[in-house]
Order: structure tokens, then sequence, then C-alpha cells
């Protein structure tokens, strides 16, 4: 089956191709990260203005890419939620609509389900049962996959998720936005040994986040500090060692709790370097998309769409968006259909 | 000829299909509905005539001012099911669209058509028939009522919810009649249909990325260098 995925719940326009035969066909992306960037951060309207310019085209080119027409296509997948409401509606309405016109089925995806999934389009997907560590801007969750569709959430930030932390304590330290990835690349120059941030929430029980204090002892330590880029980058240094290690110690609880032996790390904060090594040191086999599928791209949609829909997975011809939406109500795709 | 028309730029939400010169369109009142009904209207519309989209000429589109979630879902559609059969779409503006309602309905020939664009603004357009089709006189804008050019023409007649909603701020200055029967019209893919005909003829088709709302109110937010000289 050859799926066309469509994303567009925040601030990217990706648009993939999957086939369950063979991978991967094709995959593009728009991101409007200049657009926003003037703004200081995603202007919800403007990112809607945009997914709409950019979608067609995309589809266009995704299926030229895969030598395609659109008549091969046998479904269309598209992010139905969580994610910006307006942003969520072009992908919805284009992508219901086009399948509806085609005469395919079309799925409405669970944007994060899209994530967790990601590195199932590797060389060395995951088996199941596994737990997933979801660090992106707007979500961290660390959750037990037992099946597609089975998932418990094990753990999640109570306040600011690991990305947006990185995103805002970017923005105190006077660093250009999208900050997360640039603190990042100025903490690999900082001393690891000046500062020392608190671990959140790692002495109590339990795997729940809390990141949002780390910020502001970020900002208190910048304040104190002479403010030289030297101070810059110890503090990017302590405070991303503080995140990464508080990320590996719940992923090492959640691993000994469930008895997991694999570790899946999806979403944005995914391609962070020292998160990336730090988890290698736990006690199981670790897997990660590759960078450009750790942040939104049309591939995962692709991808979690192509498996409900092989698995028989209907709905009805309706736009559907869901801006919030967990994951733990997704079900599993059941009415599973015979091979042919 | 036959040509597909949808719109979803206001509370109202509709699907209509002219076959040369007859429409049937299905229109409800659905305010935050029109993901739900969009497409089971259109299914609707051609199930009657035992048509497909396959069999269209085009699909046409409210192409606003409106809502802008709203704008985008008919755009969105209009997108999807213009790739999906390979036919042009073709843009029509919902202004225009309550003026031939306004004059199919009520036999009115001048119309200052006018929404609630919120923030104390309206979409304002004016209208007058010719040769039984709503054509613009000037420009379409974003305004504050109060600073529309005043007005004394005569026949002139106050459509769409702007005159509702912002009565005492037009009624000084701009002089025409209104009721709340004419306040009370939506554009339709009805009207989107009929004054497609005319897009058609012309042959303004729009393709892929073409197919885009008319927002009118651009500037949506400040940017950091703006904020910083307030
Ligand atoms: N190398 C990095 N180190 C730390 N954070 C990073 C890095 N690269 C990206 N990020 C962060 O990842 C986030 C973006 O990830 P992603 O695109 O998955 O999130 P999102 O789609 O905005 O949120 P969600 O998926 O929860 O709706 C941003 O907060 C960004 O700062
Ligand atoms: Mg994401």
């Amino acid at each position: 089956m050859k799926i066309l995925g469509i994303e567009t719940s925040c601030d990217e326009t990706g648009i993939a191709i999957y086939d369950t035969e063979q991978g991967l066909l094709a995959d593009a992306l728009y991101s409007q990260v200049k657009l926003h960037a003037k703004y200081g951060g995603v202007v919800p309207e403007l990112a809607s203005r945009d997914h709409i310019r950019k979608i067609s085209p995309l589809i266009k080119s995704v299926t030229q890419q895969a030598n395609l027409g659109l008549s091969d296509l046998d479904g269309i997948a598209y992010t139905s939620g969580p994610g910006l409401i307006g942003a969520l509606m072009v992908g919805a309405s284009l992508g219901r609509s086009l399948a509806w016109g085609l005469n395919i089925p079309a799925l409405a995806v669970h944007h994060m389900e899209g994530h967790l999934l990601a590195p199932m389009l590797e060389d060395n997907p995951p088996k199941f049962p596994f737990i997933a560590l979801l660090v992106s801007g707007g979500h961290t969750l660390l959750v037990s996959v037992k099946a597609i569709g089975s998932y418990k959430i094990l753990g999640e930030s109570l306040d600011d998720a690991a990305g947006e932390a990185f995103d805002k304590t970017a923005k105190m330290l006077g660093l250009a936005y999208p900050g997360g990835p640039i603190l990042a690349a100025l903490a690999q120059k900082g001393d690891p040994d000046v500062y020392h941030f608190p671990r959140p929430m790692i002495n109590r029980p339990g795997l729940d986040f809390s990141f949002s204090g780390l910020k502001t002892y970020a900002l208190t330590t910048w304040q104190k500090s002479t403010q030289t880029d030297t101070d810059r980058a110890n503090i990017a240094r302590a405070f991303q060692d503080a995140i990464v290690d508080t990320l590996f110690l719940k992923c090492r609880r959640a691993l000994k709790q469930t008895g997991h032996q694999r570790l899946v790390i999806a979403g944005g904060v995914g391609a962070n370097s020292a998160l990336r090594e730090k988890l290698q040191q736990l006690n199981a086999e670790i897997f990660f998309p590759r960078l450009a599928f750790c942040t939104d791209n049309g591939a995962m949609i692709a991808y979690a769409g192509a498996m409900r829909l092989y698995a028989g997975q209907q709905e009805e011809a309706v736009i559907q968006t869901r801006p919030r939406w967990s994951l733990e109500d997704l079900v599993v795709p059941s009415c599973q259909k015979e091979r042919g | 000829m036959k040509i597909l028309a949808i719109d979803t730029a206001t509370d109202a939400c509709s699907a209509a299909l002219l076959i040369d010169e007859q429409v049937h369109c299905e229109f409800a009142l659905a305010p935050r509905q029109h993901t739900q009904l969009i497409l089971a209207q259109i299914e609707k519309v051609l199930a009657e005539a035992g048509m497909s989209l396959q069999d269209m000429d085009a699909v046409a589109f409210g192409r606003g001012p409106g809502a802008f979630t709203g704008l985008r879902i008919a755009a969105g559609v209009t997108q999807g099911l213009s790739l999906a059969a390979d036919i042009p779409a073709l843009a029509v503006s919902s202004l225009a669209a309550m003026a031939q309602a306004a004059y199919h309905e009520y036999q009115i020939k001048k119309a200052y058509v006018g929404l609630d664009a919120r923030m104390q603004q309206v979409y304002w357009g004016e209208y007058q028939i010719q040769a039984g089709i709503a054509v613009l006189q000037g420009k379409e804008q974003v305004i504050a009522p109060e600073d529309l050019p005043p007005k004394n023409s005569t026949g002139f007649v106050g459509v769409g919810s702007a005159w509702q909603v912002y009565a005492d701020s037009l009624h000084p200055h701009i002089q025409a009649e209104s009721h709340s029967t004419l306040q009370a019209i939506y554009p339709s893919a009805e009207y989107i249909a009929r004054l497609a005909v005319k897009e058609y003829k012309s042959q303004q088709y729009l393709y892929s990325s073409e197919i885009q709302p008319v927002y009118l109110r651009n500037k949506v937010a400040q940017t950091l260098i703006e904020r910083a000289k307030v």
C-alpha cells in the first residue's frame, strides 16, 4: 500500500509517501523557521497561511520524486492533532478531501504516535514492547508501547516540555530563534565543572518531569554572572547536563519499572547529541530516528497511517482535527485485513 | 457546464452543484461545524444529480473575505478536489456572493455589503447588478465602519452582518436602508456557483497553490522590531 502522509501541526509542512512493501519512497519538508524568527516565536495565523501556500506543491513534488501519479496512492494519512488548530485544519482539509476525491481511504493520525513510530523507518527498527521517550517542543512523555495503538503514559512534564525549556532558556541567554539547537551547540563549548544545576524531581518516586524551575535557575545564574560569552556557554552546559541527566535517570527508572529492554527516543530534543550519547549508557537497546525525522516530518505520519490503514482501519469522510488528544485515547487497529 | 461550489467563509457552510442554469444547494448555519459537514454536503449535491467529482468542469470556492480558518477549509478542500480530479478551481468573493443573493432573493440591485470582521472592523464591498451579475465598485476592504467615506447615493441597501453589529457606526454617514432579513444574508455556495460561471468562461483557472484565500486583513502580528519600537 502506498500512503501519502501530510503533517501540518505546527511550523513545518511535511509530505511523504510510504509504501508498506518498499518503505519510504519520497519525503519533502518545508520549514517556516525563517518566517517566525522575526516574531520571536511561532505565530499560529502566519503558520496556517504558509501551510496552505506550500502544501499542494509539496504533494506534487513527492509524487514526482516517487515516480507516481496521485491515482497510484492507496490511502492518505494526515496529522489530526495535537497541535495548532488552524495549522492542523490545512492538512486535514486538503488531505481528507484529496482522499475523498481519489476514492481512497484517509486516516487521522496522532502526531505523537507519528513521532514515537519514527524509528520504525530506520534499517534496524525496534520490536515491541518498548519504552518511548518523547521529547519535543510541546511534549515530554515516557510511554510504554506494547503495540501500535497500545500506549500507557508512564510520566510527563508537569510544566514546560523539554524542548520548550531549551527554547525559553536560550531566549533568556539572548540566543537567536529557534534557541534549542543553538543552546545545545553552545553547551558543547561550555565547561561542565563551573556550574551545577539541580536535577528536578529525581528524588521523588514516579516518572513525571518538571523543567520550568531549571529555566529560572539558569536565569538567576546568568544574572549573577559577569555575562561574558564564556559564562553563557558554561550556563548552557550546566543546563543541558541537568536536562540530559534527568531524562537519563527517568528512562532508567522506566525500563526498570516495566522490565522492557528497548528504548525509543523521538521528538526534536532527540536530535540533541549529548542526550543521544548519554542514553547509550543505559542497559537497553536504544533506537533513534535519523536526525531529520526527530523533528516534525511527513514520513512519520505516512508510516503511522500506513500501519493503521494496512490493518484495515476505516474512517468516515469527515475532516478531523483534534488539537488536544491524548495518546492513551488511541486504539489498536483491530479489523486485521487478510493479506491478498 | 458543471461546477461544484463550496463556501465556508462564515458561520454558514454550503455546497452547490451548478448544471448549466440549474443550481442545487445544501446549506446550513453551523458555526464551527464546517469540517463535519462540508464533505457530506458535497456528496449530497453530487449524489442527487447522479454525478461524481470527475464529471465536473471546475470547482469553485468562496475565497473570502471571512473567518480565516473557514477560508482555509474552503481553499484546502478545493486544492484537494482540484488535485484529485485534475480540474481547475475558480475563486469567488464571499461579499459578491452576498450581493448576488440579495439580487436573486430580494431583487436588490445596489448593495453595500458588510461582514463583521471583529476587532471593530468590517469587510466591505459595494456592488451593483449589471447584466444579472453583482459587480464590485471600487475595492473590497477591511475598515472601521466610521472610517468609511460618507456615502449619499440613492437606492443602496445594506446587506450582511455588519449592518446589524455596527448599525450605529454605519448609519450616520452611509446612506442606505437595511433590515434584518438582509442582514441575515450569508455567502452561499449557490451564488458562488452562479458567479463562478463568468470566471469559468473567462478561463480564470486556478491550480494548486494558486488556490488561496483572500484575507484582506494581512497584518496579523508584530515583529520583534515593531514591538521594540512601541
Ligand atoms: N539539538 C537540540 N537540542 C535540544 N533541543 C533541540 C535540539 N534540536 C531541536 N530541539 C528542540 O526540539 C523542539 C522541536 O521539536 P519538534 O519539532 O519535535 O517539536 P514540536 O513539533 O514543535 O512539538 P510537538 O511535537 O510536541 O507538537 C524545539 O523545542 C527545539 O528547540
Ligand atoms: Mg512535533
